[in-house]
């Protein structure tokens, strides 16, 4: 195999329309006759809804229809949740538009649809609802104590589930309680996980043509494929005639794997008027009702010895649902459950987590979706463990990790880490942060007492990409599997389709994938086109979320490739008059092993299908492969952040200094994309440290709903971040790639917060609440003062 | 109804709008002009800038959210879809993007390099922190904004010096973080690539 | 979203605006830069019945030299005042704190007068203004009428403008031999000040003659510091400018909220009154 392509920063095809506004954003799909709809939503967190009158709205100019939840009881359905994580998970029905009862601000209590968007948000305010409120359950503690009000008075408890992990009783490791019982040092913290937004710049919008022979949906998605089988499913639609299109989408965060009131109410609407409709969510209503992220109470007890070696950890998890179950909503905090253990050879751990209801926006995934959580906690606590012992934090570290001569290693949770070099990525890291020279001055600050104090935080992290073996998620109770698929097609003319399962989203795959099938088939970059996001085209697929795309839909890609090879061979060696066997494939051409001339491009036997004048007896006349690809294994990258940040104790304002990032993610096809992601993640993980958090007031109004109070970083926020490599392949995966998507957000909430508390410690402070805003360091500073 | 004209990327519109019309409205829905886009109902994100003439007929970066269509009567506006010169070559700034991938999922595209094509015509020589606080009217949930201050970087050595002098620096060493070494291997370049055009 | 549907005037004189909004009525509203008023729209927390624009009264666009004061007309673009050289020569308070305010974008619509008729306790203008000694000329059904800084901000969101008058322009006696700083705190370059310090000082030989401090978002309206202002007449040390600085919040109101705490604003207005004077010294 010859690699010019891989390992390239190519610049990336999707630029081109993305740089001049070509672009098809959903909200620039325009049909004839189309009608826009306007959703009223519930300002109270918890009410019955005792009348409802959409009439008013019917009489304002330009409005087609109205209706409310009880209108659309019949056929609206219920909202799905893929991920029962137990089997007696509490999954309260969750109608798109609510019928009798409101359990969040911001849920859907009627729809207008009208021939302008203006009229349509003038029609809605015409509406009459009377609401009688209820309590709202806003605090989880008090959620589930005894007498508590209730999210779901039918449900009897606002528990949804409690699912746990013991590494005694899976075999997998020893007794966490009793490793903490007999431990010489127990660190017991308490961590608090923000609820955050994951704030996509693209608002959500759905549009929906039901004129044609199928229902075709165009939505800001980041799983056309899932979500047509869900339409399917909820609205008893018959599969074949829905047809989802993913067209540009911007961004998603996990903020777009969901199936949405939005949704569905778009499609009982197109349904039921038999015009095409949309609906494009504002702001203020995409920050209110698109799913929250986070929002997770942590406790954490880690037993040690006196020289550092960890030998127990045991996390209780609080999860805060919201009101209902989202799509994956429950399984969240169960994919950080094997996370917590880290890069460390921990003997013994337990977990447990409670999914708990409150009147709030139901949460869901959010970039790293669990994995920054535990991440998080434990990468915080490692450093109390290491202030508690007098050692460095690296030191302790390093006390605990895996070796690189270890792997595979497999953890206390049973997971099987592929590959790693945590000394090696932590060398690196020292030596661009200036490691030694960052901490003398750290101590010239703290002796000249001065104003402005230095910290240096530290996360060494790993996470688990690539989801997922469809058997793990099987016996995780989650609903589907995690395959993905490929297909490449050889044009007459020789160049290529590819079509992907995968549903980008921002992350260059039709650059990457060009660039793996340029490699491969020996085409040029340019000739090779990969389709996505439409379920006509690419009929099948898992879609794009957990770092997967590449380390699983790569290697579909992959072997699909091979296939189109295989297919290829006989008739190259139809063509050059010699046995298939005598043949070798390289630089894009068939050659009689040991001659270097004379060969049979893959485009010359695609041309050769096409005619048929002439093939060997028996061959099927194309050279077109599809393949299908389930992970044996998650792929584990790592790496080692560093954050250097001044705090300033007179006011609480915190500047990162510095930042360096060394992230080992096996092999890269592409560094410039790489890079991307590792910066966009490191700003989303700085983002929960300092500025991000979704406030809510007592009565359970959301206070942060625009981008006026839900502070995002703009560059003027943000320092510029260094970053490095190392480079472990992953042994499972034929390219040797592990992911990547996620892996800065993972990494760089703990660097800053532990250098923000480095930078504190001579004045008593050891935590401060994310996010950590000047308020709450100044009054760390006071506190930890007096 | 209020009778206005307006130019857009050039071309002459007359058209009776609703004074409560935004102009990204009006450029989206009456003109076809979908390149330009909304990312929030507040006027924070900048997604939806353009640049448009003031009185004295000097064009400036505005948030089209906030001006109404009726405000921009008898002004000039220039859109992401205006901004490629004759023949379709690419500004600059928009060539810089793509250089230095200041972009990923695209959304804040178009008013991000509006926002730093406005801040160029005023600064041609902008400090990698003059940058940052240039575009602090525009946000970015994908990229962490790094590579789009090198993009504006580059693209001010591009117009400072025309292109061939600029050509060579490599993205990552640009905006100030010399040391980076941003990527364990080697860059090697790659051909320059061929941006297909529209269609005009 | 999209704004309430509102009737829309474009007057081209000041006397043709006050007479459109004396016929319109109580629910017309005069609109400049738009930069505050037209995100109101767009979350339809105001419903004006008329718009008034003031974009087409070409005379409120300029800067006027008058002997000792400058005169700032009302559609003064914020972009407008940081490249006008008379504002930069005679008013560099106003350049530096007009620097702070919103974004590139914003500042190319938003005006200098519609930021203090908006009277938004955290818009950063209305304390500079206080602290410059501003005046402000208002025109209504009776004629014309000049009010200072001190008696123009009446309350949240409410200035001595009524209903049915335009700002026509401000004037700003120059700096003369005052020097000033403005001193924002915010949490991200987005965000509107936390709490803001605007600082003025007259030196004579070596300590500080006289002192304002104006401030930002420390009660409903703008406000001068007096204890802070009389106590650093005279001050001539690191000392006596802290000790003056710690009396900043006397005398204040800051509001409890999302964004910070009564007692954070507090100690944070001392914080910023330090430096700011510190600074000037
Ligand atoms: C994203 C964003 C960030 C911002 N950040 C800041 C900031 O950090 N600091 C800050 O100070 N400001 C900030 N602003 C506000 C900005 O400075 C506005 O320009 C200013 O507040 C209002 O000026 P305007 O000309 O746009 O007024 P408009 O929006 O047109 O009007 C505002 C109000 O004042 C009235 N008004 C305006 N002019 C007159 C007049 N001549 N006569 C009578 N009434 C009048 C209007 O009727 C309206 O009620 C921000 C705005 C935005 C959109
Ligand atoms: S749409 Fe966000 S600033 Fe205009
Ligand atoms: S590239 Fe996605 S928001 Fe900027």
């Amino acid at each position: 195999m010859t690699t010019t392509e891989i390992g390239s920063p190519r610049r990336r095809k999707e630029d081109a329309r993305l740089i001049t506004g070509r672009t098809t954003w959903t909200e620039n799909v325009t049909l004839p006759g189309m009608l826009h709809l306007a959703i009223l939503r519930s300002p109270l967190a918890h009410a019955r809804i005792t009348s409802i009158d959409v009439s008013p709205a019917l009489e304002t100019k330009g409005v087609v229809a109205a209706f409310s939840g009880r209108d659309v009881a019949d056929v609206q359905g219920s909202l799905p949740c893929a991920w029962p994580v137990t089997e007696d998970m509490v999954h309260p029905d969750r109608p798109p538009i609510a019928v009798d009862e409101v359990r969040f601000m911001g849920e859907a209590v009627a729809v207008v649809a009208a021939r302008s968007r203006a009229a349509a948000l003038d029609a809605i305010a015409a509406i009459e609802v009377d609401y009688e409120p209820l309590p709202a359950v806003l605090d989880m503690e008090q959620a589930i104590a005894e007498g508590a009000d209730l999210v779901h008075a039918g449900k009897g408890t606002n528990k949804g589930y409690t699912w746990v992990f013991d590494s005694a009783e899976a075999g997998t490791g020893g007794d966490a309680g009793a490793a903490i019982d007999d431990a010489e040092v127990v660190i017991r913290r308490r961590y608090v996980q923000q609820r955050l937004i994951p704030a996509f710049m693209e608002p959500r919008s759905v549009v929906v043509d039901p004129t044609g022979d199928v229902y075709t949906m165009w939505s800001a998605t980041q799983i056309p494929h899932i979500l047509r089988f869900l339409l399917a499913v909820v609205t008893g639609t018959p599969e074949h005639k829905v047809r989802v299109i993913a067209p540009d989408v911007g961004g998603g965060f996990g903020g777009k794997l969901q199936v949405t009131p939005e949704e569905l109410i778009a499609f009982v609407a197109a349904k039921r008027l038999g015009k095409p409709v949309k609906y494009t969510e504002s702001r203020s209503e995409s920050l209110v009702s698109a799913h929250h992220g986070r929002d997770v109470i942590q406790d954490i007890e880690l037993a040690a010895r006196r020289d550092g070696t960890v030998t127990g950890l045991r996390v209780k998890l609080l999860a805060n649902m919201g009101a209902y179950m989202g799509l994956v909503g429950p399984g969240v905090p169960i994919l950080g459950a094997f996370m917590y253990n880290a890069i460390y050879k921990f003997p013994a751990y337990r977990f447990e987590c409670s999914g708990v209801f409150t009147n709030t926006t139901i949460t869901d995934a959010y970039r790293g979706a669990g994995r920054p959580e535990a991440t998080y906690a434990i990468e915080r606590i490692m450093d109390e463990l290491a202030v508690e012992l007098g050692l460095d934090p690296l030191e302790v570290r390093s006390r605990n990790w895996i070796n690189a001569d270890e792997f595979p290693f497999t953890t206390v949770c049973g997971l099987a880490y592929d590959s790693g070099d945590y000394a090696k990525a932590t060398d690196r890291a020292k030596e661009l942060f200036g490691y030694d020279e960052l901490r003398q001055e750290q101590q010239a600050r703290r002796d000249s007492g001065d104003s402005v104090q230095l910290g240096i935080g530290i996360s060494t992290y790993t996470e688990m990409c690539g989801l997922a073996p469809s058997r793990v998620l099987g016996a995780l109770r989650y609903g589907a599997g995690g395959w993905e698929t490929a297909s490449v097609r050889m044009l007459p003319t020789g160049r290529v389709e590819v079509v992907t399962g995968t549903s980008p989203h921002g992350q260059g795959h039709e650059t990457a994938w060009s660039q793996i099938v340029a490699d491969q088939l020996g085409v040029a970059f340019d000739d090779v086109e990969v389709l996505h996001g439409d379920t006509r085209t690419s009929y099948k697929g898992l879609d794009t979320y957990g770092s997967r795309s590449l380390a699983v839909g790569g290697i579909a890609l992959y072997n699909a490739c091979q296939k189109v090879i295989e297919n290829a061979k006989p008739i190259a060696a139809h063509m050059l008059e010699c046995d298939p066997a005598d043949l070798e494939f390289t630089g894009g051409q068939f050659r009689v092993r040991g001659n270097p001339d004379g060969g049979k491009s893959l485009a010359d036997c695609a041309l050769a299908v096409f005619a048929a004048h002439d093939l060997p007896d028996g061959i099927e006349p194309t050279l077109d492969a599809d393949a299908v690809y389930d992970p044996v294994n998650f792929s584990f990258p790592h790496g080692t952040h560093l954050c250097a940040t001044e705090v300033d104790t007179e006011t609480g304002s915190v500047t990162i200094r510095k930042y360096v990032a060394v992230d080992d993610i096996g092999r890269v096809i592409n560094p410039l994309i790489v890079d991307g992601q590792v910066h966009g993640g490191i700003a989303q993980g700085i983002a929960q440290a300092l500025f991000e958090e979704a406030v809510y007031d007592a009565d359970g109004n959301l206070m942060t709903g625009t981008f006026v109070d839900y502070t995002l970083p703009t560059a003027a926020d943000l320092p510029a971040f260094v970053t490095d490599r190392t480079e472990s392949p992953a042994p499972d995966h034929p390219l040797g790639t592990k992911g990547v998507g996620e892996a800065g957000t993972i990494a760089s909430t703990p660097a800053v917060v532990n250098a923000i508390v480095d930078a504190l410690r001579p004045m008593g402070v050891n935590d401060i609440a994310m996010p950590c805003t000047p308020e709450r360091v100044w009054r760390a500073v006071q506190g930890g003062a007096a | 109804m209020t009778r206005v004209s307006i130019k857009v990327d050039g071309v002459d519109y007359e058209d009776d709008v609703e004074p409560r019309t935004l102009l990204v409205h009006h450029l989206r829905e009456s003109l076809g002009k979908v390149g330009t886009v909304v990312g929030c109902d507040t006027s924070n994100c900048g997604a939806c800038t353009v640049l448009m003439s003031d009185a004295d007929g000097h064009q400036q970066g505005v948030k089209s959210c906030a001006v109404l269509a009726v405000q921009a009567a008898d002004r000039e506006i220039t859109t992401i879809e205006g901004l490629s010169g004759p023949d379709n070559t690419l500004h600059p700034v928009q060539r810089a993007f793509h250089e230095a991938h200041g972009l990923q999922c695209g959304f804040c595209t178009p008013g991000m390099i509006m926002a730093a094509v406005d801040l160029l015509r005023e600064n041609s020589d902008p400090s990698e922190q003059e940058i940052r606080e240039g575009l602090e009217g525009n946000l970015c949930r994908c990229t962490g904004y790094q590579n789009i201050v090198r993009a504006v970087r580059a693209a001010s050595e591009e117009i400072r010096h025309g292109r061939a002098e600029a050509e060579p620096a490599p993205p990552s060493q640009l905006a100030g973080e010399d040391q980076t070494p941003d990527s364990g291997l080697p860059r090697q370049s790659v051909p320059d690539e061929t941006i297909p055009q529209p269609v005009p | 979203m999209i704004p309430p549907s509102f009737d829309y005037a474009a007057p081209t004189t000041v006397d043709e605006a006050v007479g459109v909004l004396a016929e319109a009525g109580e629910d017309a509203k005069v609109i400049a830069g738009g930069q505050s008023l037209i995100p109101l729209l767009r979350m339809r927390f105001a419903a004006p019945s008329t718009l008034v624009d003031l974009g087409g009264i070409a005379s409120l666009r300029e800067v006027r030299d008058d002997g000792d004061a400058l005169v700032i007309g009302a559609m003064v673009t914020h972009a407008a005042v940081l490249r006008d050289p008379l504002v930069n020569e005679h008013l560099p308070l106003l350049v530096s704190a007009t620097e702070t305010v919103a974004d590139r974008q914003v500042r190319h619509r938003g005006t200098f007068a519609g930021s203090l008729a908006h009277a938004d306790p955290a818009g950063d203008l209305p304390a500079v203004a206080l602290v410059l000694g501003a005046s402000m000329e208002i025109a209504g059904p009776g004629g014309r009428r000049v009010v200072p800084a001190s008696e123009f901000f009446v309350d949240y969101l409410t200035s001595a403008v009524a209903a049915d008058e335009v700002l026509v322009s401000v004037r700003v006696p120059k700096q003369g031999a005052w020097v000033g700083s403005y001193q924002k705190f915010n949490r991200v370059a987005q965000g509107w000040a936390l709490v803001g310090v605007a600082a003025m000082v007259r030196r004579e030989n070596g300590s500080i003659a006289e002192a304002r401090v104006g401030l930002t978002n420390m009660a409903s309206t703008p406000l001068r510091a007096t204890a802070t202002e009389q106590a650093l007449a005279g001050a001539d040390s690191r000392e006596a400018i802290g000790a003056a600085a710690a009396r900043v919040a006397e005398g204040t109101n800051p509001s409890d909220d999302l964004l910070g705490s009564a007692d954070y604003r507090r100690h944070l207005a001392g914080v910023l009154t330090k430096r700011a004077v510190a600074g000037l010294v």
